[in-house]
């Protein structure tokens, strides 16, 4: 440090006297031009430095100046081109309205290409300058045993057994566990406090909205359906729930699938869960059968159905069901069929429930019994 | 007049005085400056991670001011026509906005699902290095496990914000989330209740999503990351097997201004690909898909790469479900959603002391190993690649169906088949090849190189000339390390006492993993020693188990040199 120029000492507007015994005040950080580079390099706390070296040809070399040159050139015009990429994103910015799907899609092109043309060249001139104006140097660290060495390992446990004993924390018993006792309820309370994220589940997943005499709508012009409006074998629509057509809460649960037979086809079991009667051919009305939409593996909704097969397809993993037989599961990772709604017309004729599902539709869960 | 003989302008030099006057920082940056990072491509695949982070915290910044994350409903009049007075959430109509009605909107949003994309493949990347090359060893477990900590933070924050736009096909994929949840025993159907405040969907998910995808796990990945970076900075990096590389020095440049360029160049690369991605590919075009309805859905509907798994699980599993005790156990649901993940997770979390345990190997590694040297972890690795894989693919077994028009069914079964026989093969034909590769490089090491030129001998006779292998390539080679060989079950010492380490379910256990670990093609012809040549591996503070019988070993390994 001695061989430091003396400057402006540290900051601030006037040097302060230097008291007799002090020591002087230090120059400013990088504020000398004479800064011996080997003074600098010595090493801190065993930071070995290594050697350095520049590879290849000497610098004063001209192939050497030429290639650095070049070098130099095209760093510079990758920086320039960020320049003028970064106008004109703002040109486009400024430039381009959006509020349509085309000049969106124009806009995002300008902005997009703007930007990553100005992000990229600033890293390819990056990149070809410190590849090739930059020195190459090569350096060596020493790495230092991680574990510590015994005499602070030593130091360590005798503070630790000497705080320890201050602390009288193993001597008195007493305040020990009560302090544990005094601090439980409290890791609990973050529990506690999230209690009311939501009401409990208790027999809700159980019951949709269905209801004796309660209409089938279909879904989209939400009108209720006569079995003779649905006439064609083989078609499948979705049903909503009269009144709760855009009930997202109640749809997820009560949403019905509709498909049509021709007459023969549909054999559906009389099954029983205990005593709880859940497919017969009584609910079914000419033909027709109302399914749950909702997949019993996961609840996606079984969209796809196949008509020269009668299977009801779920896209997402697919779970194959039999439409003919009471929505049996032929393929997949469902485990229930597909509930059957209890299905009848009412004095107008329109198709209406005759009572909510018998079994809990939807993914299945552990009060399901 | 030399290179460094310049004026620094004042507005720098002043503030560095000032600022080290009060923090001491001159004595730290001094370190920092000349911190050395090894120069490998394959230590950049971590950097593209971290990069993507940053970019994604600076996308979402930007993303966050236009969002509403909120379920109630409203009738959209916005510029995009198609869905003109439709109604829909609140977070589905700003996202609209976010996408047609700000300048920048639609580029910045993709840009963040992109680099989402990116930072999970990143990480993934980055971890199968750390793996393949054994850089989770001693002393850096805990980075390792930092490492699966990120991920399956990741796995969540992945979830939650590409279901923030409450879109058909992101809510679809929250509606498989929520009847997952449901499936838990016991807690289950409290748990999605609690969740989603009450019956799906509800109107609190939202809000609550944005939180935990906005503050909470980011927060936890920053934390993470921080912690990972510092260990990393403090343990110092590993390094790749070569000339002049050490378990005792790291070789590279040094971080000003060689790192810092190259890592600086590196984000504009990264930042400037990911533009490039959101400019021309399309990436969750949400109006595309509509409002979220819970009757409606797409076919082929597939989540973002990463939940892959986890959609193959579902899929692939035949249905299983059993009543006990009069309550419904739904194993369709619950082995997929938790067993595949905990195979490869919590099997990768095990692995370093799984390792540790088999090899009795505690001593420290900095420098890498070939994975070909280390043929039982190869393996292993090329084993959990297929088991993931295979599930994987199979999250896309409809759109496989479709494209090579095979019946799914049969896909499905195959996957079944694959996911079972997949890794076994894996295994055996990954560890084969390793071996293999250690024959070629004895080879090398002994013959040298096929030179490529031909001689004709004086008899007439055709040879062509090895040449011996450089320096560095000798380096390289001999830089192999094999695990010692533990006493195998009913190993007697002279004396006919059975080894301690050998006896009960678990010494043979060990016994017979170890024996895997020590399978190894010897670099000299003699099949002693592995090739330490006085090439600078000092190993101390090892605390190698010392539980081999003398003379039971076949291979010695070199343990004279492990110990301390």
């Amino acid at each position: 440090m001695s061989d430091m120029e003396e400057t402006e000492g540290t900051e601030g507007p006037v040097a302060p006297h230097r008291v007799i015994g002090t020591p002087p005040p230090s120059p400013r950080l990088l504020g000398s031009t004479a800064v011996a580079e080997e003074d600098g390099e010595a090493p801190v706390a065993g930071e070995a430095t290594g050697e350095e070296h520049i590879e290849g040809l000497p610098p004063d070399d001209p192939r050497v100046i030429e290639h650095t040159k070049r070098a130099e050139r095209i760093v510079a015009a990758c920086f320039t081109l960020a320049f003028l990429a970064g106008c004109g994103f703002v040109a486009a910015y400024v430039g381009l309205g959006v509020h349509s799907v085309d000049k969106v899609l124009r806009s995002n092109l300008w902005l997009g290409l703007t930007l990553s043309l100005a992000l990229l060249s600033l890293g390819l001139g990056a990149l070809i300058w410190v590849r090739h104006l930059m020195p190459d140097v090569e350096t060596t660290e020493e790495r230092h045993d991680l574990r510590s060495d015994d005499k602070d390992r030593q130091a360590f446990d005798q503070y630790f057994r000497q705080g320890t004993a201050n602390s009288q924390f193993v001597k008195r018993p007493l305040v020990r566990r009560t302090l544990m006792l005094g601090t439980l309820p409290l890791l609990a309370a973050p529990i506690v406090l999230l209690r009311d994220l939501g009401p409990q589940p208790g027999t809700s997943l159980r019951h949709t909205v269905w209801s004796p005499g309660r209409r089938l709508l279909v879904q989209g012009t939400n009108q209720p359906i006569t079995p003779a409006q649905f006439s064609a074998p083989g078609s499948m629509i979705t049903i909503v729930p009269e009144g709760y057509e855009d009930d997202q809460d109640a749809l997820t649960k009560a949403a019905v699938i509709l498909i049509k037979f021709r007459p023969g086809e549909l054999h559906i079991p009389t099954r029983y869960a205990g005593s709880t009667l859940i497919g017969t051919m009584n609910w079914t009305v000419d033909n027709i059968v109302a399914y749950s939409k909702i997949c019993t593996h996961v609840g996606c909704p079984v969209a796809l159905y196949e008509q020269t097969t009668h299977h009801i397809l779920c896209p997402c993993h697919q779970s194959t069901f039999e439409a003919t037989t009471g929505a049996t599961v032929i393929f997949g990772p469902a485990p229930h069929p597909l509930p059957q709604l209890p299905m009848t017309t009412n004095s107008e004729g329109f198709l209406v429930a005759r009572s909510d599902f018998t079994q809990p539709v939807g993914p299945s869960f552990w009060e399901r019994g | 007049m030399s290179d460094t003989d310049f004026d620094v302008p004042k507005a720098l030099s002043g503030t560095a005085s000032w600022v080290d006057d009060r923090f001491h920082t001159a004595r730290g940056f001094r370190v920092l400056m000349r911190k050395v990072f090894p120069d490998h491509w394959s230590f950049l695949l971590g950097e593209i991670a971290l990069w993507s982070f940053v970019i994604l915290l600076l996308t979402g910044t930007f993303l966050s001011l236009f969002f509403t994350p909120s379920m109630s409903e409203v009738t959209y009049h916005g510029s995009y026509m198609k869905l003109n007075g439709i109604r829909m959430s609140e977070a589905y109509a700003s996202t609209l906005r976010i996408s047609f009605d700000v300048r920048g909107g639609l580029l910045i949003r993709q840009i963040h699902h992109w680099a989402a994309d990116l930072f999970m493949a990143a990480l993934v990347i980055h971890m199968l290095r750390v793996f393949f090359t054994g850089a989770y060893r001693k002393p850096r477990e805990v980075n390792w496990l930092i490492g699966i900590g990120l991920f399956s933070l990741g796995l969540l924050e992945g979830l939650f914000g590409y279901s923030l736009p409450d879109d058909q096909l992101s809510g679809a994929g929250l509606r498989i989330f929520e009847g997952v949840l449901q499936g838990i025993p016991i807690v289950g159907t409290y748990l999605a209740y609690f969740l989603f405040g009450g019956p799906f969907p509800g109107h609190d998910i939202v809000p609550r999503m944005y939180i935990i995808h906005v503050l909470l796990i980011p927060g936890i990945l920053l934390a993470l990351i921080t912690a990972h970076l510092f260990f990393m900075f403090h343990q110092k990096h590993t390094q790749m097997p070569g000339k002049g590389n050490t378990e005792r020095n790291v070789n590279g440049q040094p971080f000003y201004p060689y790192f810092m360029a190259k890592g600086g160049a590196w984000f504009f690369f990264i930042f400037g690909t990911l533009t490039l991605l959101a400019t021309f590919a399309t990436i969750n075009p949400i109006w595309l898909y509509g409002p979220y309805s819970p009757v409606a859905i797409s076919s082929a509907s597939q989540p973002d790469w990463y939940m892959g798994i986890l959609e193959g699980s579902l899929r692939i599993m035949p249905a299983w479900e059993i009543n006990f005790l009069g309550h419904t156990l739904s194993l369709s649901v619950l082995i997929p959603f938790a067993l595949p993940l905990t195979i490869v997770l919590g099997g990768a979390a095990l692995w370093p002391f799984f390792e540790q345990w088999a090899t009795g190997d505690k001593s420290w590694h900095n420098i890498n190993d070939r994975p070909r040297n280390a043929p039982v972890r190869t393996a292993v690795g090329m084993a959990a690649i297929t088991f993931y894989g295979v599930l994987w693919a199979e999250g896309a077994n409809d759109v496989i169906a479709d494209k090579l028009q095979v019946p799914l069914y049969t896909i499905t079964w195959a996957a079944r088949v694959l996911v079972i026989l997949g890794p076994i093969l894996a295994y055996v034909i990954t560890k084969r090849i390793c071996l293999g590769l250690q024959r070629k490089d004895r080879e090398e090491l002994l013959h040298g190189y096929e030179s490529g030129v031909i001689r004709q001998l004086p008899d007439g006779e055709f040879i062509e000339v090895h040449k011996p292998v450089n320096e560095e390539k000798r380096a390289v080679l001999e830089a192999k390390k094999v695990p010692a060989m533990l006493p195998g079950p009913g190993t007697e010492d002279p004396n006919g006492v059975p080894a301690p380490a050998s006896r009960g379910m678990l010494g043979k256990a060990r016994a017979f993993a170890n024996r895997a670990f020590a399978e190894t093609i010897p670099i000299e012809a003699d099949g002693h020693g592995n090739g330490h040549h006085g090439n600078g591996h000092e190993v101390t503070g090892g605390e190698h188990e010392a539980v081999g019988a003398p003379g039971s070993a076949a291979l010695p390994a070199g343990k004279g040199d492990e110990e301390s």
